[in-house]
């Protein structure tokens, strides 16, 4: 289909102020009067605080006041995981205590320095298998878990159970939570190779370049918020609620994040930006509080380590005919996820496995505070499968990706644990595009090939994540002079979702791209309730509504047109921003006349009466602030039922120097399936930015902690060790399948999070290949453990480690 | 990036005004509103992006302090304030520099150029700008400034450099959201529009 906009490359309007410094990050911000907050935050990894002497402190000139626990929560902190605001029960290092404002920053470390805090510590637990064990030590007040809608509770196993599972063997201890399909133990025993261990992937920080600072002050009873989001509207809904504030009273103010990777989603999973709100109010003067890296390490989330046993069956033909899994995911200090669950569901449908069981309990650990990160689940799981899909190939003497092919999703398929249809999956048409680009046969002939200390590795992955929400609202306005202006929700993350889904209104217009306008920034510029921009969701939900919203909006001018011209507005076409009798092209009314037209008519046509019903709170409060001055399009999304999925494919040649266990990335294809391409230069982005990232997983990144004293040893990015740019190829080449998927209006599903997880997958099968096929069971595979492996050495001191270095 | 030297310059000027900025206090050390005893003079004269800036700096303050806070220069960012990340790269006399591990003091006497000081006074941008928005170089563009004061900075040098030497010339500046490959065509292409 030939679009005037989806397909084609523009301009974001941002990306001029991210070049020139002229964008304004949350830090960036300055108002009259502003003071300045610093955070007491826990130096011990478990505790309570019993008593807080800030009487010297307060006394100090320059000193405005303080917030603690017991202002933010007079009824008591919730009795649940996940970040506080302030805490009186810190459960990691780092975790914030109490904020104290002052005229600078060095009179609130001073009179910091003067509050006296009483701690009574309590027992910590680094490693979730520590706690697991009869009498292991638990890291919440309350327990080691938290079972949903329940509140804490204490998991157990006996000390043989915990050994034996670190000794390699299934653990044997009921879970916490499981699903199944198919009939396992027959397709086990009709599998010709079958593949057992267990395995580790480890947590890590998100690392978002811009620490979480934000900036407060109160105004005429309103409460403006300079923070930082990845889902602008949606996080405003949910930081109205936890400041304390009406929703109508809040104005939250985004123009540009810098980065967030599934922390800065919804509002819960960055509570502190109530700190400043909540000072501001309590002394009346605009409050900064500026975080430091030590402080976003600890509070800005980190994924779920895994530790897990797994068992995979394979028939004669290659065909994937069970997966059995257990894992212990970590849930950290604060919070936790389903990755875990998202793993097992992954296998099953990346690999449309004939019988599936997934066992998991979660347990927590007085580390980094987690929750979603990139691909959470999916992606780890990807890095510890590839080697295996490459052992069962080679045992079975089948084509490394033959096996993928026979295995691989696709249109018509149906998969993970609710065996739901996907809305489209091309997985098999990316998986030839890739080995074409990537010349694999060619270069499948080097593959562990010798050349001194050097070794070649070839490597293919795989990625997947369901990316497809619904229920959300559009609104697009019809202004009196002509020009289209498209209210987006959607945070600025760096994805340009924000402005790539805002085409979609375009093309439904036909609109010169040049007469569209983005409203978006701060939500008193009247925004709809969009999904947060997790999970890849933003092309496939937010092309839905916007397109939907300008069909709202053409089906209104139409009616208009016929009631000026007469007729019916099934009679009239529209092109050239002009909506015209279909049979008469010379009778018609441009754009702005139409606009004046609603305006002056009023009512259902700028959003006075007959909004749909469905409409979320959140877009009613913009649509009846914005009533009454342009002809308007509002649209609610229907719930679908189908799964749009991401999916991804890497190709990679490595040369491994077994001396070292350093490799050189010589060669890397990233393909995406994500139905029509919207934005190629953001999709390329997503892919290579992905691809980073998977290195990261497989190659590098994990949370380090002092065993003696829980103190975290990772508290930047040199030693959480992300990926620089010589840790990762001078060039990846990038393709996409571009086919559309048929429960979008143009075509698009999302990519960002398998992006990553193809990549890591990928990885890991070159290591393992350069290795002669070792499977490590573990992500990430450092250099330390390779040298280890080459030594043969045994590289795990303690098995099964978590939190802590392997060898 | 000069890496080495920065660091050396940062640390012989704290202790020059017997300031010590550690882990915790970061930021007071960086804001430096207090006046030890015997401090050197805090009026100085600073030529920054061409302009000669009248401004007052504490002994122990950064360069990255002084341009964000003091000057409103806040295309300089601050990823992690300990010379990890280079999202506050900056040229001192045309050497990129991480201006948070830099004392203003140390570099007083030098010529500092900012994200801010690349455009035309007419809006035309410096060909790193144009091709970093051409390529669609930034994601979420924390770390953007700081790269394009490295590549202005490695191109300086080395007007035609190869995907590799860009690489290395880049190689201080992390970008969380992994758009090396992007800045590194950006590079490329700035490079050719010379």
């Amino acid at each position: 289909m030939a679009y005037m906009h989806i397909g084609k490359d523009f301009v974001p309007p941002d990306v001029n102020g991210k070049v020139t410094g002229r964008i304004k990050y949350a830090e960036d911000y300055t108002r009259e009067g502003m003071v300045y907050a610093r955070l007491l935050t826990s130096p011990i990894p478990h505790a309570r605080v019993v008593n807080i002497d800030a009487s010297e402190a307060l006394a100090m000139d320059g000193v405005f006041g303080l917030l603690t626990a017991d202002d933010v929560y007079p009824d008591g902190e919730p009795q649940s995981t996940g970040l506080k605001v302030l805490t009186n029960e810190p459960t990691l290092v780092g975790e914030p205590i109490l904020a104290l404002a002052a005229i600078d920053e060095k009179t609130a470390e001073t009179a910091i320095s003067k509050i006296s805090v009483t701690f009574e510590r309590l027992p910590f637990v680094l490693d979730p298998l520590d706690s697991l064990a009869e009498g292991g030590p638990d890291a919440y007040n309350g327990g080691n878990t938290y079972v949903f809608r329940q509140g804490f509770a204490s998991e157990k196993w006996s000390a043989d159970q915990v050994a034996s599972f670190r000794a390699g063997n299934e653990p044997t201890a009921e879970p916490q939570q499981t699903f199944a399909y198919g009939d396992l133990d027959a397709a086990l025993a009709e599998s010709a190779f079958v593949y057992e261990s267990t395995f580790t992937t480890a947590g890590y920080p998100h690392q978002s370049m811009e620490p979480r600072s934000a900036m407060a002050y109160w105004e005429n009873g309103k409460l403006y918020l300079h923070g930082t989001s990845q889902s602008l509207s949606a996080l405003a809904d949910g930081m109205a609620s936890i400041v304390g504030v009406p929703q109508e009273d809040f104005v939250f103010i985004n123009e540009a994040t810098g980065g967030g990777f599934g922390q800065r989603a919804r509002a819960n999973s960055i509570p502190s930006m109530a700190i400043p709100a909540k000072m501001s109010q309590k002394i009346n003067r605009p409050v900064m509080m500026r975080i430091t890296r030590d402080e976003e390490t600890a509070i800005g989330g980190a994924r779920q380590g895994f530790q897990g046993w797994i068992k995979c069956g394979f028939k004669a033909d290659g065909t994937m005919a069970a997966a059995d899994l257990y894992i212990i995911s970590d849930n950290g200090g604060k919070g936790g996820g389903g990755d875990a669950y998202s793993a097992a569901d992954c296998i099953s449908i990346l690999y449309q496995t004939e019988a599936v069981r997934f066992r998991g309990t979660s347990i927590g650990s007085n580390t980094g505070h987690r929750g979603a990160q990139r691909g959470p689940g999916q992606n780890q799981i990807a890095a510890i499968i590839a080697p295996i899909l490459d052992k069962a190939a080679e045992e079975l003497g089948i084509d490394r990706l033959k096996i993928r092919q026979i295995n691989t999703p696709q249109n018509g398929d149906i998969g993970g644990a609710s065996r739901t249809p996907f809305t489209s999956a091309y997985m098999p048409e990316a998986l030839k595009m890739g080995a074409e680009q990537f010349n694999l046969e060619e270069r499948m002939a080097r593959s562990r090939k010798r050349n001194g200390s050097k070794v070649t590795g070839i490597g293919i992955g795989q990625g997947y994540h369901n990316a497809g929400r619904s229920g959300m609202d559009g609104i697009v306005r019809l202004t009196a002079d002509g020009r289209l202006k498209v209210h987006n929700g959607v945070g600025n993350l760096g994805t340009y979702s924000y402005a790539s889904t805002s085409r979609a209104a375009a093309e439904v217009l036909q609109m010169p791209w040049e007469r569209v306008d983005i409203v978006t920034g701060r939500t008193d510029r009247h925004l709809p309730i969009t999904s947060p921009q997790d999970g890849s969701n933003s092309i496939f939900t937010n092309t839905r509504t916007n397109y939907g919203a300008a069909m709202d909006l053409l089906g209104k001018m139409k009616e208009i047109a016929a009631m000026e011209l007469g007729g019916d507005a099934a009679d009239y076409d529209f092109g050239d921003e002009r909506v015209f009798k279909a049979a008469a092209p010379s009778e018609g009314m441009t754009f702005a006349e139409i606009a004046q037209k609603g305006i002056a008519l009023g009512g259902k046509f700028t959003g006075e009466a007959e909004l749909p019903e469905e409409l979320n709170d959140f877009t009613k409060i913009s649509v009846s602030r914005l009533a009454g001055d342009a002809l308007m399009g509002i649209y609610h999304d229907a719930p679908h039922n189908n799964n749009p999925p991401g999916f991804t494919v890497t190709f990679t040649e490595i040369e491994m120097d077994v001396e070292t266990g350093k490799y050189d990335i010589v060669e890397m294809v990233t393909i995406g399936d994500c139905g029509t391409v919207v934005h190629p230069q953001g999709l390329k982005n997503q892919l290579v930015g992905g691809a980073v990232w998977g290195i990261g997983l497989t190659g590098y990144e994990r949370h380090l902690y002092d065993p003696q004293n829980g103190l975290p040893a990772s508290t930047g990015y040199w030693q959480s060790k992300i990926p620089t740019m010589m840790d990762t190829p001078a060039k990846i080449k990038t393709g996409w399948v571009d086919l559309p998927d048929p429960e979008n209006p143009v075509g698009a599903r999302g990519i960002g999070e398998p992006a990553m997880g193809a990549v890591a997958a990928a990885l890991a099968s070159a290591i393992s290949d350069s290795l002669e096929g070792h499977l490590f069971n573990a992500a990430p595979v450092t250099a330390d453990m390779i040298i280890n492996h080459v030594a043969g050495v045994t590289s795990e001191a303690v098995p099964l480690a978590q939190n802590n270095f392997r060898g | 990036m000069n890496l080495n030297l920065t660091r050396r310059r940062f640390i012989k000027g704290v202790i020059a005004s017997g300031a010590a900025a550690t882990t915790t206090g970061v930021w007071v050390a960086a804001n430096g509103a207090a006046r030890p005893a015997g401090a050197v003079e805090r009026m100085i004269r600073i030529n920054i992006n061409g302009q000669v800036r009248t401004v007052d700096v504490a002994p122990q303050e950064t360069l990255a302090s002084t341009l964000r806070y003091k000057l409103g220069l806040t295309g300089t960012k601050l990823g992690c304030n300990r010379g990890e990340c280079g999202a506050c790269t900056v040229l001192v006399d045309d050497v990129s520099t991480y201006a948070c591990s830099v004392l203003t003091h140390s570099v007083k006497n030098g010529r500092i150029e900012t994200v801010e000081g690349l455009e035309s006074a007419d809006g035309t941008l410096h060909p790193v700008q144009q091709a970093f928005i051409e390529e669609l170089a930034p994601q979420c563009g924390y770390c953007t400034p700081g790269q394009i004061m490295a590549a202005v900075g490695l191109l300086r040098e080395n007007p035609n450099p190869t995907r590799e030497e860009a690489r290395q010339g880049l190689s201080g500046n992390i970008c969380r959201c992994g758009s090396y490959d992007s800045y590194l065509d950006g590079v490329m292409r700035a490079a050719q529009i010379g």
